[in-house]
Order: C-alpha cells, then sequence, then structure tokens
C-alpha cells in the first residue's frame, strides 16, 4: 500500500516536472522543473531496488548536467529570450493533437484489452553483491561493445560540439 | 548470453572494416593537427584510402560469415553488401569534397574525420542484429551528419539546416529508443532473431498491443531517417541549406544504411506479422511517392529539387519494403546501389556547377549549360534520365524489379500508382534537360572553370556505375538476391 502511493507520488513528480518544463516561460524554472522531474524519475529507480541508477541519477543528472544547465542559462541573455513569443504559441493544436492521440492509444487499448497481457511484474532478484554487480555484470559482459562504441559516439559529439562553437580551429 | 567476456580473434576480425574507419578517422583528425597547412591535401587521401580500406576488410571478412559479441553483430551477405555500398559513397563523396572545401577556403581534417565516423556508424548500422547496436551506430551517424550540414559554421543556410537537423533528427531518435525501450517491456529482449523467435512461438504468450506500439514508435524513428512521409518535411530544407557535397552524402549513406536497418528489423524481426505492417508501409510508400514527385514539379532551386527527388526514391524503395518478401529485399538493395551512383553523379555536377559560394543553384544557371561545359550537361543528362528510369541506365532496373517484387506480392495497385508517379517525375528530371540544351545562357553566366580531379573521377565512376548496373545488373541483382534470404 504504501508502495503504491510512494509510485504515484513519484511518478506525478516526474510527469508534472516534465510538463513544467516545456511550459515555463522563465528559463531558470524550466530547469527547476527538470530537476524536480528527474529527482521523481530516482525515486521510482529506487522503488525498483536500482540504488546504483537512483545515485547516479542524483550525482549526475542532477547533481552534474543541471548545473552545467544553469550555468550556460545565466551566461545567455534571458531578458531577451523571454521577450520574444514563445513556440508554444500554437499550445491549441498540440493539445488536440496530444488529446486525439491519447484518445486513440486509449481506445485501442480497451479493444485489445482481451489481448493485454502483461507480463508478471519481474521481482528483483538480489544476487550477491546487489544491484551494482549485476548492472555491472550486464554492462561490462553483455553488451560490453556497445559500451565501448558509446565511447566513439561521444568522441563524434565532442568533436561537432567543438567545430560548431569555435571560429577559428 | 555471452559465456565468455573476451572476445575471440575470430569475432574481432568480424568488426575490421569499424575498427578501420574509427582509426582511420582519429588519424586524420591527429593529422589536422599536426600537419602544416599546404599539406591539408593529404588529409582527403587519407580519407579516401581508409574508406577503400574499411571496403576491402569488409569483402575479406565475408568470407567467413557468421555472428560476433554474442550475437549483438552479423556478418552475411547483407551487411557485406551494405558495408560496401556505404564505403564506396563515402568515396565519391569524399572526391568531390576535396575542391569545393578548397574553393569554399574551409579545407580541414575535421571534415573527412566526421564522414569517415559517419561511415563507421553505418557500417555499424548495417552489420548490427541488435536493437542497442543499431541505436549506436544511428546515432553516430547522424550527429556527424548533422555537424557536417552545418559545416560552413558562418553561412546562414548552413546554420539553419544544422539546426532543423539536429532538431528533428535528435526527436526521432528519440521515438527509435522509445519504440526499443517499449519492446524490451513486452518481449524481454531487444535482440531481432530473438524478436522474431518469440513472435513466432505461440506459447511465449506475446503481447500484441504493446509490441504493436513498440512497432509503431519504432517506424515513426525509421521513416524519419529515410525521409519518408510524413516524416519527411526536413529533407528539402536541409539538403538546399547545407554545403552540395554533404546534400549529396545525406541523400545517399545515411539513407542507404538506414534502409539496412529498415530491412533487418522488417525481414529478421517482424516478418511474422506482416500482416499488420503492410497497410501501414502501403500507404507510406504511396504518400512518400506522391507528395516527393508531386513537390518537386515547382522547385526551381536545383538542390531542393533533388532532395524532392530523393524523398520519392525513398517512396519507391519502401514500394519493395511493403512486399516483405525475398525479391523485394533484393531489389531494394540493388535500387540503392543505383541510387548511390546516380544521385552522388547529380549531386557533383551540382557542386561544380554552383561555383563559389553556391550561388548558381537555381535552374535559370543551368540553362545552355550544353554551350559553356558540353562534357557536364552530357554527364547530368544521363544521371538524370537514370533517376527517371530510363533503359540501359541503372534506374530503368532498379524500378522494373522494385514493380516485379510488388506485382509478385499481389500488390497490384501500389505498383500501378508508382509507375504513375515515375512517370510525373520524368517532368522535372526532363525540364532540366530541356534548359540544358534548348536554351541559350543567361546573360553574365561566364566560362566554367575546368573541373577539379576529384570532381572528374568521382563522375566517371558514377557514370561507369550507372551504365554497368543499367546493362548488366546481374553483377549486382545475383549477389543480392542470394543474400535477401539470410535475413530471416
Amino acid at each position: 500500500m504504501t508502495e503504491t502511493v510512494f509510485f504515484y507520488c513519484f511518478a506525478a513528480l516526474a510527469v508534472a516536472g516534465a510538463i513544467l518544463t516545456v511550459t515555463m516561460r522563465n528559463a531558470v524554472h524550466c530547469a527547476i522543473s527538470l530537476i524536480a522531474s528527474l529527482g521523481g524519475v530516482a525515486g521510482l529507480y529506487l522503488m525498483l531496488h536500482a540504488e546504483f541508477l537512483f545515485a547516479v541519477q542524483i550525482v549526475l543528472y542532477i547533481g552534474g548536467i543541471m548545473v552545467l544547465f544553469l550555468f550556460v542559462i545565466m551566461l545567455v541573455n534571458l531578458e531577451a529570450a523571454a521577450r520574444e513569443r514563445q513556440f508554444h504559441r500554437s499550445w491549441v493544436g498540440g493539445l488536440l493533437c496530444a488529446g486525439g492521440t491519447g484518445a486513440m492509444l486509449a481506445w485501442f487499448w480497451l479493444r485489445g484489452a482481451g489481448t493485454l497481457r502483461l507480463p508478471p511484474a519481474v521481482q528483483p532478484t538480489p544476487r550477491e553483491g546487489g544491484n551494482v554487480e549485476s548492472l555491472a555484470m550486464v554492462l561490462f559482459r553483455d553488451y560490453l561493445v556497445p559500451f565501448e562504441l558509446a565511447s566513439l559516439l561521444l568522441l563524434v559529439a565532442i568533436v561537432g560540439g567543438v567545430m560548431m562553437a569555435k571560429k577559428r580551429i | 548470453m555471452s559465456v565468455s567476456s573476451i572476445p575471440s580473434a575470430q569475432e574481432i576480425v568480424r568488426f575490421a572494416p569499424e575498427i578501420a574507419l574509427s582509426l582511420g578517422g582519429t588519424f586524420v583528425m591527429l593529422g589536422e593537427a599536426g600537419l602544416k597547412n599546404g599539406s591539408r591535401a593529404r588529409l582527403a587521401v587519407m580519407a579516401f584510402l581508409t574508406l577503400l580500406a574499411a571496403a576491402v576488410l569488409a569483402v575479406f571478412v565475408a568470407a567467413d560469415p557468421g555472428t560476433a559479441f554474442s550475437n549483438l553483430l552479423v556478418v552475411d551477405g547483407f551487411s557485406t553488401f551494405f558495408r560496401v555500398l556505404v564505403c564506396a559513397a563515402g568515396m565519391l563523396v569524399v572526391l568531390i569534397s576535396t575542391n569545393y572545401l578548397r574553393v569554399e577556403g574551409h579545407d580541414s581534417g575535421e571534415y573527412y574525420a566526421l564522414i569517415l565516423f559517419s561511415v563507421a556508424g553505418q557500417c555499424l548500422m548495417a552489420a548490427s542484429n541488435e536493437l542497442i547496436m543499431l541505436f549506436i551506430g544511428l546515432e553516430c551517424s547522424s550527429i556527424a551528419s548533422y555537424v557536417l550540414a552545418g559545416y560552413l559554421r558562418d553561412d546562414r543556410r548552413n546554420n539553419e539546416a544544422a539546426l532543423k537537423y539536429f532538431l528533428l533528427g535528435s526527436f526521432a531518435s528519440a521515438f527509435f529508443l522509445y519504440g526499443v525501450a517499449w519492446l524490451w517491456g513486452a518481449l524481454g529482449t531487444t535482440n531481432l532473431s530473438e524478436v522474431r523467435r518469440l513472435l513466432l512461438d505461440p506459447s511465449a504468450g506475446v503481447d500484441a498491443t504493446m509490441t504493436a506500439a513498440a512497432a509503431a514508435l519504432l517506424l515513426v524513428g525509421l521513416a524519419f531517417k529515410v525521409s519518408a512521409a510524413p516524416f519527411q518535411m526536413w529533407a528539402p530544407d536541409v539538403y538546399q541549406g547545407a554545403p552540395a557535397p554533404v546534400a549529396a552524402f545525406l541523400s545517399v549513406g545515411p539513407k542507404a544504411a538506414a534502409f539496412a536497418m529498415f530491412l533487418r528489423i522488417l525481414m529478421t524481426a517482424f516478418v511474422p506479422a506482416r500482416g499488420q505492417w503492410e497497410p501501414v508501409l502501403w500507404t507510406v510508400a504511396l504518400a512518400t511517392m506522391v507528395i516527393g514527385n508531386f513537390a518537386a514539379l515547382h522547385q526551381t532551386n536545383v538542390k531542393r529539387l533533388l532532395a524532392y527527388s530523393s524523398i520519392a526514391h525513398a517512396g519507391y524503395i519502401l514500394v519493395a519494403l511493403t512486399a516483405m518478401s525475398d525479391t523485394g529485399a533484393a531489389a531494394a538493395m540493388f535500387y540503392l546501389a543505383a541510387y548511390t551512383f546516380m544521385n552522388i553523379g547529380a549531386f557533383a555536377v551540382v557542386t561544380y556547377v554552383a561555383g563559389r559560394g553556391e550561388r548558381h543553384v537555381e535552374l535559370m544557371d543551368f540553362s545552355g549549360l550544353s554551350r559553356r561545359s558540353p562534357a557536364m550537361a552530357a554527364v547530368l543528362s544521363i544521371f538524370l534520365l537514370s533517376l527517371t528510369g530510363v533503359p540501359l541506365t541503372a534506374g530503368f532496373f532498379g524500378k522494373f524489379y522494385i514493380f516485379k517484387a510488388a506485382l509478385d506480392a499481389d500488390l497490384v495497385w501500389l505498383a500501378v500508382l508508382g509507375l504513375l508517379n515515375s512517370a510525373v517525375a520524368a517532368y522535372y528530371y526532363l525540364r532540366i534537360i530541356v534548359m540544358m540544351y534548348m536554351h541559350e545562357p543567361s546573360a553574365g553566366a561566364g566560362a566554367l572553370p575546368s573541373p577539379g580531379v576529384g570532381i572528374r573521377w568521382a563522375l566517371a565512376a558514377s557514370v561507369a556505375g550507372t551504365f554497368v548496373l543499367g546493362v548488366a545488373p546481374s553483377l549486382v541483382l545475383d549477389f543480392a538476391t542470394a543474400s535477401a534470404p539470410l535475413l530471416r
């Protein structure tokens, strides 16, 4: 029971934060809403006994990346950006699209309710060493090659970022 | 999953083309830092040789087909075909880029490094059998493409193209990744062969609704990457704004790799659900052809016209995909090979005529080209006729096999509508030829400089490719036909 209550609290935090992130006018408010959303997701990780992901979410996303976001926001001219008409001015159309898609999904969902067999919730199996070790096994053994290839992806992104930002390389 | 964590030497050899491309890209970047300004030309040569080496390695490792890294990667005829194809596209683009970059005064190693990284990603997309690997390959290829589209960073059109491509492209990638996550949630695997096994196994208790939702999300991402309707809006703006050699690259390399990925996901994983895919693909293919062809009719900018034409060609290839058969897959592979040569060739001529700062890209600039440069007018005519689908050129057999595959799969109406569409396409291709041969050069159009060595070689190779595939299609088609069933 308590778990269900906590789940809905964290889920509501994540969704509300995400909605506020894209609708707030002031960029700093957007960033703070994003922190709330990421915090909600971190809570969900904790409830799934993924302690390592929870810690990484807090330290990296909320701690590291969001601070960088705020730095960048402070470097750009906020006044000018706030005065400009925002891109969500066509929110009526957006709302219609989102509502329409949602209604369509709900309809299909109800129609296909007979075929809807969600796999039973997987009970976390505490291995020796717990969550961190099982994550390490997946990341560094089963998916070692994609993990290494991600470094190539990061290299491309860094080179690209420098090329776009620097006038003279 | 894997028993041992250390990959065997055999597995690493199967990964050799990607390793060669990544190393080559890194060395080109280091060379940029180390070499003096005068010797930049060597970087282009280095990039070209790396691509050649990767293509040779891809052929070499195909002698020993199989999987690698616990079934994450698969080397078969299909992956070899596309590895060689994207490397060839990369080589042609390097050739037409050398002179362009020198004229624009932006000759740098990073350009070639990004092309190499992008091709590495595309090779990975062709050879992966696992959605996470596919996604990493896709992102490698896409991020490099976003940067290349905005390569001339002081040019407004380049900026617009790069920003649009980046925002829309990352959105589409996110859709794809979300689809992967849903598939994992529904089936508990991201391996394509595993997905197929679960879908075929009635006792597995697969949730059809969630799998369908996952497939729909995957389709959005894939349709964006191949510029299929209704996700094609980015293509004209990006191709028009990006530097001409980059537009040539975007229209063949990433597109061919995205189709490889599309084919593998469709044919390996989702063939058991073909009844659900067919109406969706049917609609998308028809809409893509119609939108591409009819929008191209009114264009006056040649780069934009070629962008719409490339949307239309994606539509033809989707017709082959709709068939969801071995002949369909082979037809799509053949078409992509033919399209690579004829489209890069057409863009090479546009690059040449456009001149410094790409000032001459309007249709009017091509009027009387036959007087100003008869050879260029002749080769552009060959490429345009091939894009139209005239016999003796590669485009004819490409279309022939696609519509034959559609008829074999009882998609009579789609084949008929596709044929009508290619008749519409003839209008805007022939209009350029009429402009070149039957109009006077516009006043003030000076003599064109003699084309650089790179462009000459690229054009020679493209003309040769267009004719060889048009006269002896069996060279490529036999290989494609033999490797298409390997997808299953």
